[in-house]
Protein backbone atom coordinates (compact mmCIF):
# COMPACT_ATOMS: atom_id res chain seq x y z
CA UNK A 1 0.00 0.00 0.00
CA UNK A 2 1.33 3.43 -0.90
CA UNK A 3 1.63 5.80 2.02
CA UNK A 4 -0.71 8.80 1.60
CA UNK A 5 1.87 11.35 2.77
CA UNK A 6 4.55 9.98 0.45
CA UNK A 7 2.23 9.86 -2.52
CA UNK A 8 1.32 13.49 -1.89
CA UNK A 9 4.98 14.45 -1.81
CA UNK A 10 5.60 12.63 -5.07
CA UNK A 11 2.64 14.17 -6.85
CA UNK A 12 3.43 16.99 -9.29
CA UNK A 13 2.09 20.34 -8.15
CA UNK A 14 0.63 22.72 -10.72
CA UNK A 15 1.70 26.24 -9.64
CA UNK A 16 -1.50 27.84 -10.99
CA UNK A 17 -3.72 25.39 -9.13
CA UNK A 18 -1.97 26.06 -5.83
CA UNK A 19 -3.29 29.62 -5.76
CA UNK A 20 -6.90 28.65 -6.51
CA UNK A 21 -9.51 28.66 -3.76
CA UNK A 22 -10.41 25.18 -2.53
CA UNK A 23 -13.70 23.83 -3.86
CA UNK A 24 -16.67 24.42 -1.57
CA UNK A 25 -17.81 21.65 0.78
CA UNK A 26 -21.31 22.01 -0.63
CA UNK A 27 -22.46 23.43 -3.96
CA UNK A 28 -26.17 23.61 -4.75
CA UNK A 29 -26.71 24.46 -8.40
CA UNK A 30 -30.13 25.43 -9.84
CA UNK A 31 -31.88 22.86 -7.65
CA UNK A 32 -35.50 22.17 -8.56
CA UNK A 33 -37.63 19.78 -6.53
CA UNK A 34 -41.16 19.03 -7.66
CA UNK A 35 -43.50 17.20 -5.29
CA UNK A 36 -47.02 16.24 -6.39
CA UNK A 37 -46.66 18.50 -9.41
CA UNK A 38 -45.74 21.52 -7.26
CA UNK A 39 -42.25 23.04 -7.26
CA UNK A 40 -41.17 23.02 -3.61
CA UNK A 41 -37.69 24.24 -4.54
CA UNK A 42 -37.34 26.35 -7.66
CA UNK A 43 -33.84 27.11 -8.94
CA UNK A 44 -32.00 27.19 -5.60
CA UNK A 45 -28.24 27.89 -5.81
CA UNK A 46 -25.60 28.57 -3.16
CA UNK A 47 -22.18 27.39 -1.95
CA UNK A 48 -20.88 26.54 1.52
CA UNK A 49 -17.09 27.02 1.78
CA UNK A 50 -15.15 24.42 3.75
CA UNK A 51 -14.95 25.13 7.46
CA UNK A 52 -17.75 27.70 7.42
CA UNK A 53 -21.27 27.73 8.82
CA UNK A 54 -24.30 28.43 6.65
CA UNK A 55 -27.67 29.15 8.23
CA UNK A 56 -30.78 28.37 6.16
CA UNK A 57 -33.90 30.23 7.22
CA UNK A 58 -37.29 31.21 5.93
CA UNK A 59 -40.99 31.22 6.80
CA UNK A 60 -42.77 27.91 7.46
CA UNK A 61 -43.40 26.01 4.25
CA UNK A 62 -40.64 27.82 2.31
CA UNK A 63 -38.84 24.55 1.47
CA UNK A 64 -36.18 24.37 4.20
CA UNK A 65 -36.89 20.78 5.16
CA UNK A 66 -36.98 19.65 1.52
CA UNK A 67 -33.68 21.44 0.91
CA UNK A 68 -32.11 19.69 3.90
CA UNK A 69 -33.28 16.32 2.53
CA UNK A 70 -31.58 17.10 -0.79
CA UNK A 71 -28.38 18.17 0.98
CA UNK A 72 -28.13 14.83 2.79
CA UNK A 73 -28.98 12.85 -0.34
CA UNK A 74 -32.29 11.45 0.84
CA UNK A 75 -34.11 13.10 -2.09
CA UNK A 76 -33.03 13.27 -5.74
CA UNK A 77 -33.37 16.59 -7.59
CA UNK A 78 -35.99 16.98 -10.31
CA UNK A 79 -33.42 19.25 -11.95
CA UNK A 80 -30.08 20.77 -10.99
CA UNK A 81 -27.58 19.22 -8.61
CA UNK A 82 -26.24 19.04 -5.08
CA UNK A 83 -22.49 18.49 -4.74
CA UNK A 84 -21.29 17.40 -1.33
CA UNK A 85 -17.54 17.04 -0.75
CA UNK A 86 -17.04 16.89 -4.51
CA UNK A 87 -19.72 14.28 -5.22
CA UNK A 88 -22.87 14.95 -7.23
CA UNK A 89 -25.36 13.23 -4.89
CA UNK A 90 -27.99 12.81 -7.60
CA UNK A 91 -25.67 10.66 -9.70
CA UNK A 92 -24.33 8.38 -6.96
CA UNK A 93 -25.35 4.75 -6.65
CA UNK A 94 -26.73 3.86 -3.21
CA UNK A 95 -23.45 2.18 -2.15
CA UNK A 96 -21.39 5.23 -3.08
CA UNK A 97 -23.92 7.50 -1.40
CA UNK A 98 -23.48 5.44 1.78
CA UNK A 99 -19.72 6.12 1.67
CA UNK A 100 -20.37 9.87 1.38
CA UNK A 101 -22.92 9.68 4.23
CA UNK A 102 -20.17 8.45 6.56
CA UNK A 103 -18.41 11.76 6.00
CA UNK A 104 -21.25 13.87 7.35
CA UNK A 105 -23.34 13.89 10.51
CA UNK A 106 -26.88 15.02 11.21
CA UNK A 107 -28.33 16.41 14.41
CA UNK A 108 -32.04 15.77 14.15
CA UNK A 109 -34.53 18.07 15.79
CA UNK A 110 -35.50 15.54 18.45
CA UNK A 111 -32.02 14.07 18.91
CA UNK A 112 -33.42 10.84 17.42
CA UNK A 113 -31.87 8.57 20.06
CA UNK A 114 -32.67 4.89 20.33
CA UNK A 115 -34.76 4.60 23.47
CA UNK A 116 -33.65 1.03 24.18
CA UNK A 117 -29.98 2.05 24.44
CA UNK A 118 -28.09 4.13 26.97
CA UNK A 119 -26.66 7.49 25.95
CA UNK A 120 -23.19 5.94 25.62
CA UNK A 121 -24.51 3.05 23.51
CA UNK A 122 -26.24 5.55 21.21
CA UNK A 123 -22.97 7.43 20.70
CA UNK A 124 -21.05 4.19 20.17
CA UNK A 125 -23.48 2.89 17.56
CA UNK A 126 -21.96 4.52 14.43
CA UNK A 127 -18.47 3.50 15.59
CA UNK A 128 -19.57 -0.12 16.03
CA UNK A 129 -21.43 -0.16 12.70
CA UNK A 130 -18.94 1.64 10.49
CA UNK A 131 -15.50 0.92 11.92
CA UNK A 132 -13.46 -2.06 13.05
CA UNK A 133 -12.18 -0.32 16.16
CA UNK A 134 -11.86 -2.47 19.27
CA UNK A 135 -14.23 -2.00 22.21
CA UNK A 136 -11.68 -0.12 24.37
CA UNK A 137 -10.93 2.42 21.63
CA UNK A 138 -14.66 2.93 21.03
CA UNK A 139 -15.20 3.44 24.77
CA UNK A 140 -12.50 6.12 24.85
CA UNK A 141 -13.98 7.91 21.82
CA UNK A 142 -17.47 7.80 23.35
CA UNK A 143 -16.14 9.39 26.56
CA UNK A 144 -14.37 12.09 24.54
CA UNK A 145 -17.52 12.93 22.59
CA UNK A 146 -19.68 12.97 25.71
CA UNK A 147 -17.15 15.24 27.46
CA UNK A 148 -17.26 17.54 24.45
CA UNK A 149 -21.04 17.98 24.84
CA UNK A 150 -20.74 18.05 28.65
CA UNK A 151 -22.74 14.84 29.07
CA UNK A 152 -20.21 12.34 30.40
CA UNK A 153 -22.09 12.00 33.69
CA UNK A 154 -25.19 10.83 31.81
CA UNK A 155 -23.39 8.12 29.83
CA UNK A 156 -25.29 5.25 31.40
CA UNK A 157 -28.70 6.86 31.53
CA UNK A 158 -31.54 5.97 29.17
CA UNK A 159 -32.96 8.65 26.82
CA UNK A 160 -36.25 8.61 28.75
CA UNK A 161 -34.34 9.65 31.89
CA UNK A 162 -32.76 12.82 30.46
CA UNK A 163 -34.08 16.27 29.47
CA UNK A 164 -34.74 17.51 25.95
CA UNK A 165 -31.56 19.56 25.97
CA UNK A 166 -29.52 16.56 27.10
CA UNK A 167 -31.09 14.44 24.35
CA UNK A 168 -30.06 17.05 21.81
CA UNK A 169 -26.50 17.10 23.16
CA UNK A 170 -26.42 13.29 23.09
CA UNK A 171 -27.63 13.44 19.48
CA UNK A 172 -24.80 15.83 18.70
CA UNK A 173 -22.26 13.52 20.37
CA UNK A 174 -23.52 10.70 18.16
CA UNK A 175 -23.49 12.94 15.05
CA UNK A 176 -19.79 13.70 15.59
CA UNK A 177 -18.77 10.17 16.59
CA UNK A 178 -17.15 9.50 13.22
CA UNK A 179 -15.44 12.93 12.98
CA UNK A 180 -17.61 14.16 10.11
CA UNK A 181 -16.35 16.80 7.70
CA UNK A 182 -19.84 18.29 7.40
CA UNK A 183 -22.57 18.59 10.04
CA UNK A 184 -26.23 19.29 9.36
CA UNK A 185 -28.33 20.68 12.18
CA UNK A 186 -32.13 20.62 11.95
CA UNK A 187 -33.50 23.25 14.36
CA UNK A 188 -30.75 22.70 16.96
CA UNK A 189 -32.20 25.27 19.40
CA UNK A 190 -35.87 24.36 19.11
CA UNK A 191 -37.46 23.74 22.50
CA UNK A 192 -34.32 24.52 24.47
CA UNK A 193 -33.90 27.04 27.29
CA UNK A 194 -31.68 30.04 26.40
CA UNK A 195 -28.62 28.73 28.26
CA UNK A 196 -28.74 25.26 26.69
CA UNK A 197 -29.37 26.89 23.31
CA UNK A 198 -26.30 29.10 23.73
CA UNK A 199 -24.24 26.05 24.77
CA UNK A 200 -25.27 24.18 21.60
CA UNK A 201 -24.40 27.27 19.55
CA UNK A 202 -20.96 27.42 21.17
CA UNK A 203 -20.41 23.76 20.26
CA UNK A 204 -21.31 24.51 16.64
CA UNK A 205 -18.83 27.41 16.67
CA UNK A 206 -16.08 25.33 18.31
CA UNK A 207 -16.49 22.45 15.88
CA UNK A 208 -16.20 24.88 12.99
CA UNK A 209 -13.43 27.12 14.31
CA UNK A 210 -11.28 24.52 16.06
CA UNK A 211 -11.84 21.39 14.00
CA UNK A 212 -12.69 22.91 10.61
CA UNK A 213 -16.08 21.20 10.35
CA UNK A 214 -18.43 22.66 7.73
CA UNK A 215 -21.88 23.27 9.20
CA UNK A 216 -25.34 23.79 7.76
CA UNK A 217 -27.91 24.95 10.29
CA UNK A 218 -31.64 25.11 9.59
CA UNK A 219 -33.22 27.30 12.21
CA UNK A 220 -36.03 29.67 13.13
CA UNK A 221 -34.17 30.97 16.18
CA UNK A 222 -32.67 34.27 15.09
CA UNK A 223 -30.44 34.81 18.15
CA UNK A 224 -28.90 31.42 17.49
CA UNK A 225 -28.66 32.06 13.73
CA UNK A 226 -26.69 35.27 14.20
CA UNK A 227 -24.40 33.63 16.76
CA UNK A 228 -23.30 30.75 14.56
CA UNK A 229 -23.59 31.95 10.94
CA UNK A 230 -20.79 32.93 8.62
CA UNK A 231 -23.23 33.14 5.73
CA UNK A 232 -27.02 33.00 5.53
CA UNK A 233 -29.60 31.95 2.97
CA UNK A 234 -33.16 33.23 3.12
CA UNK A 235 -35.66 31.02 1.34
CA UNK A 236 -39.16 32.08 0.41
CA UNK A 237 -41.71 30.06 -1.54
CA UNK A 238 -39.03 27.65 -2.73
CA UNK A 239 -36.64 30.30 -4.04
CA UNK A 240 -33.52 31.92 -2.63
CA UNK A 241 -34.62 35.41 -1.69
CA UNK A 242 -31.12 36.41 -0.64
CA UNK A 243 -27.80 34.88 0.28
CA UNK A 244 -24.93 36.73 1.91
CA UNK A 245 -22.65 37.25 4.86
CA UNK A 246 -24.14 37.42 8.37
CA UNK A 247 -23.24 41.11 8.53
CA UNK A 248 -25.42 41.90 5.50
CA UNK A 249 -28.42 40.32 7.22
CA UNK A 250 -27.59 42.17 10.44
CA UNK A 251 -27.71 45.47 8.54
CA UNK A 252 -31.12 44.53 7.11
CA UNK A 253 -32.41 43.52 10.54
CA UNK A 254 -31.21 46.66 12.31
CA UNK A 255 -32.03 49.15 9.54
CA UNK A 256 -35.37 50.80 8.69
CA UNK A 257 -37.84 49.35 6.14
CA UNK A 258 -36.55 50.09 2.64
CA UNK A 259 -39.64 49.76 0.48
CA UNK A 260 -37.96 46.91 -1.40
CA UNK A 261 -40.29 43.94 -0.96
CA UNK A 262 -37.58 41.28 -0.66
CA UNK A 263 -35.56 43.30 1.84
CA UNK A 264 -38.63 44.11 3.89
CA UNK A 265 -39.75 40.49 3.88
CA UNK A 266 -36.33 39.40 5.19
CA UNK A 267 -36.38 42.22 7.74
CA UNK A 268 -39.83 41.16 9.00
CA UNK A 269 -38.61 37.57 9.37
CA UNK A 270 -35.40 38.57 11.16
CA UNK A 271 -37.14 40.92 13.59
CA UNK A 272 -40.14 38.64 14.16
CA UNK A 273 -42.55 41.49 13.49
CA UNK A 274 -46.27 40.83 12.99
CA UNK A 275 -46.42 43.55 10.33
CA UNK A 276 -44.86 43.27 6.88
CA UNK A 277 -44.93 41.45 3.55
CA UNK A 278 -45.15 37.95 5.09
CA UNK A 279 -48.26 38.84 7.08
CA UNK A 280 -49.76 40.80 4.16
CA UNK A 281 -49.38 37.75 1.94
CA UNK A 282 -51.00 35.45 4.49
CA UNK A 283 -53.92 37.86 4.95
CA UNK A 284 -54.52 38.14 1.21
CA UNK A 285 -54.40 35.09 -0.99
CA UNK A 286 -57.96 35.26 -2.40
CA UNK A 287 -59.82 35.22 0.92
CA UNK A 288 -62.94 36.89 -0.52
CA UNK A 289 -63.13 34.46 -3.44
CA UNK A 290 -62.53 31.57 -1.10
CA UNK A 291 -65.24 32.43 1.41
CA UNK A 292 -67.79 33.37 -1.25
CA UNK A 293 -67.16 30.07 -3.00
CA UNK A 294 -67.73 28.27 0.31
CA UNK A 295 -70.98 30.13 0.76
CA UNK A 296 -72.04 29.23 -2.77
CA UNK A 297 -71.26 25.55 -2.17
CA UNK A 298 -73.52 25.60 0.86
CA UNK A 299 -76.38 26.59 -1.46
CA UNK A 300 -77.08 29.97 0.03
CA UNK A 301 -75.67 33.47 -0.30
CA UNK A 302 -73.15 34.67 2.28
CA UNK A 303 -75.21 37.57 3.58
CA UNK A 304 -78.95 37.49 2.97
CA UNK A 305 -79.31 41.13 4.05
CA UNK A 306 -78.21 42.27 0.57
CA UNK A 307 -81.04 40.53 -1.21
CA UNK B 1 16.54 2.78 15.45
CA UNK B 2 13.36 1.37 13.92
CA UNK B 3 12.19 2.74 10.58
CA UNK B 4 8.69 3.16 9.18
CA UNK B 5 6.34 0.44 8.01
CA UNK B 6 3.90 0.98 5.20
CA UNK B 7 0.57 2.47 6.34
CA UNK B 8 1.86 3.12 9.82
CA UNK B 9 2.02 6.69 11.09
CA UNK B 10 5.11 5.70 13.13
CA UNK B 11 8.03 7.01 11.11
CA UNK B 12 10.85 6.34 13.51
CA UNK B 13 11.61 5.02 16.99
CA UNK B 14 14.96 6.08 18.37
CA UNK B 15 16.60 6.04 21.77
CA UNK B 16 17.86 9.37 23.05
CA UNK B 17 19.68 9.66 26.39
CA UNK B 18 16.59 11.17 28.03
CA UNK B 19 13.81 9.20 26.35
CA UNK B 20 12.59 6.83 23.69
CA UNK B 21 11.43 9.18 20.92
CA UNK B 22 8.61 7.99 18.67
CA UNK B 23 8.09 10.14 15.59
CA UNK B 24 4.68 10.08 13.94
CA UNK B 25 3.92 11.57 10.52
CA UNK B 26 1.07 12.16 8.09
CA UNK B 27 -2.53 11.49 8.98
CA UNK B 28 -3.29 9.57 12.17
CA UNK B 29 -6.78 8.36 11.37
CA UNK B 30 -9.14 5.43 11.35
CA UNK B 31 -7.24 3.70 8.54
CA UNK B 32 -3.92 3.75 10.38
CA UNK B 33 -4.81 3.38 14.06
CA UNK B 34 -4.65 -0.45 14.12
CA UNK B 35 -0.97 -0.30 13.03
CA UNK B 36 -0.32 2.63 15.37
CA UNK B 37 -1.73 0.78 18.36
CA UNK B 38 0.31 -2.36 17.59
CA UNK B 39 3.51 -0.35 17.36
CA UNK B 40 2.80 1.60 20.52
CA UNK B 41 2.33 -1.68 22.40
CA UNK B 42 5.81 -2.74 21.23
CA UNK B 43 7.23 0.64 22.31
CA UNK B 44 5.83 0.21 25.83
CA UNK B 45 7.17 -3.34 25.99
CA UNK B 46 10.68 -1.88 25.78
CA UNK B 47 10.01 -0.36 29.24
CA UNK B 48 11.78 2.98 28.78
CA UNK B 49 11.72 5.51 31.62
CA UNK B 50 10.21 8.13 29.34
CA UNK B 51 8.44 8.04 25.98
CA UNK B 52 8.25 11.19 23.86
CA UNK B 53 5.77 11.21 21.01
CA UNK B 54 6.96 13.73 18.42
CA UNK B 55 3.89 14.90 16.48
CA UNK B 56 5.61 17.68 14.51
CA UNK B 57 4.95 15.95 11.16
CA UNK B 58 1.36 14.95 11.94
CA UNK B 59 -1.02 16.88 9.70
CA UNK B 60 -4.31 15.44 10.92
CA UNK B 61 -5.45 13.30 13.81
CA UNK B 62 -8.97 11.98 14.20
CA UNK B 63 -10.71 10.67 17.32
CA UNK B 64 -9.42 7.15 16.82
CA UNK B 65 -5.86 8.52 16.77
CA UNK B 66 -6.45 10.50 19.94
CA UNK B 67 -8.06 7.42 21.54
CA UNK B 68 -4.94 5.43 20.66
CA UNK B 69 -2.83 7.95 22.57
CA UNK B 70 -5.23 7.74 25.53
CA UNK B 71 -4.73 3.96 25.57
CA UNK B 72 -0.97 4.52 25.43
CA UNK B 73 -1.20 6.93 28.37
CA UNK B 74 -3.22 4.41 30.35
CA UNK B 75 -0.63 1.73 29.64
CA UNK B 76 2.37 3.93 30.50
CA UNK B 77 0.80 5.09 33.77
CA UNK B 78 0.25 1.50 34.86
CA UNK B 79 3.94 0.82 34.27
CA UNK B 80 5.29 4.08 35.71
CA UNK B 81 6.57 5.25 32.36
CA UNK B 82 6.59 8.99 31.76
CA UNK B 83 4.80 10.04 28.54
CA UNK B 84 5.16 13.40 26.83
CA UNK B 85 3.65 14.66 23.58
CA UNK B 86 5.31 17.43 21.60
CA UNK B 87 5.22 19.41 18.36
CA UNK B 88 1.47 19.53 17.90
CA UNK B 89 0.20 21.56 14.93
CA UNK B 90 -2.61 23.96 15.91
CA UNK B 91 -5.31 21.80 14.31
CA UNK B 92 -4.10 18.70 16.19
CA UNK B 93 -3.84 20.63 19.45
CA UNK B 94 -7.41 21.86 18.98
CA UNK B 95 -8.67 18.27 19.12
CA UNK B 96 -7.02 17.83 22.51
CA UNK B 97 -8.34 21.18 23.73
CA UNK B 98 -11.92 20.69 22.60
CA UNK B 99 -12.08 17.28 24.30
CA UNK B 100 -10.20 18.69 27.34
CA UNK B 101 -7.47 16.09 26.95
CA UNK B 102 -4.88 18.86 27.06
CA UNK B 103 -5.41 18.69 30.83
CA UNK B 104 -4.76 14.94 30.86
CA UNK B 105 -1.61 14.71 28.73
CA UNK B 106 1.78 16.28 29.35
CA UNK B 107 2.09 18.39 26.18
CA UNK B 108 5.30 20.24 25.32
CA UNK B 109 5.72 22.83 22.55
CA UNK B 110 8.78 21.20 20.92
CA UNK B 111 10.95 18.09 21.10
CA UNK B 112 13.72 19.91 22.98
CA UNK B 113 11.21 20.81 25.71
CA UNK B 114 10.05 17.21 26.00
CA UNK B 115 13.65 16.02 26.31
CA UNK B 116 14.61 18.64 28.90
Amino acid sequence: MIDKADSLLDAPVAPAAAAEAPPPAIAVVDLVSVLDGRPVLDGVSFDVPRGKTLVIMGPSGCGKTTLLRHLIGSMRPTRGRVELLGHNLGELAERDLEAVRRRFGILFQSGALFNSMTVAENVALPLREHTRLDAATIDVIVKMKLELVNLRAAANRMPAEISGGMKKRAGLARAIALDPEVLFYDEPSAGLDPVTSAEIDQLIIDLTDKLGVTSVVVTHEMDSAFRVADTMVMLDEGKVLRTGARQEFQLLRDGPPTGDRASDLIRQFLTGSSHGPITDRRLSGGYADDILMAAGRAGRPLWTGWR
Amino acid sequence: MVEAKLNSPVRQVRQEPQALVVTLAGDVDLHRTPELQQELVRVVERRPRRIVLDLTAVQYMDSSGVASLVKLLSSTRRQNIELKLCGMAPRVKSIFEITRLDTVFDICPALKDALA
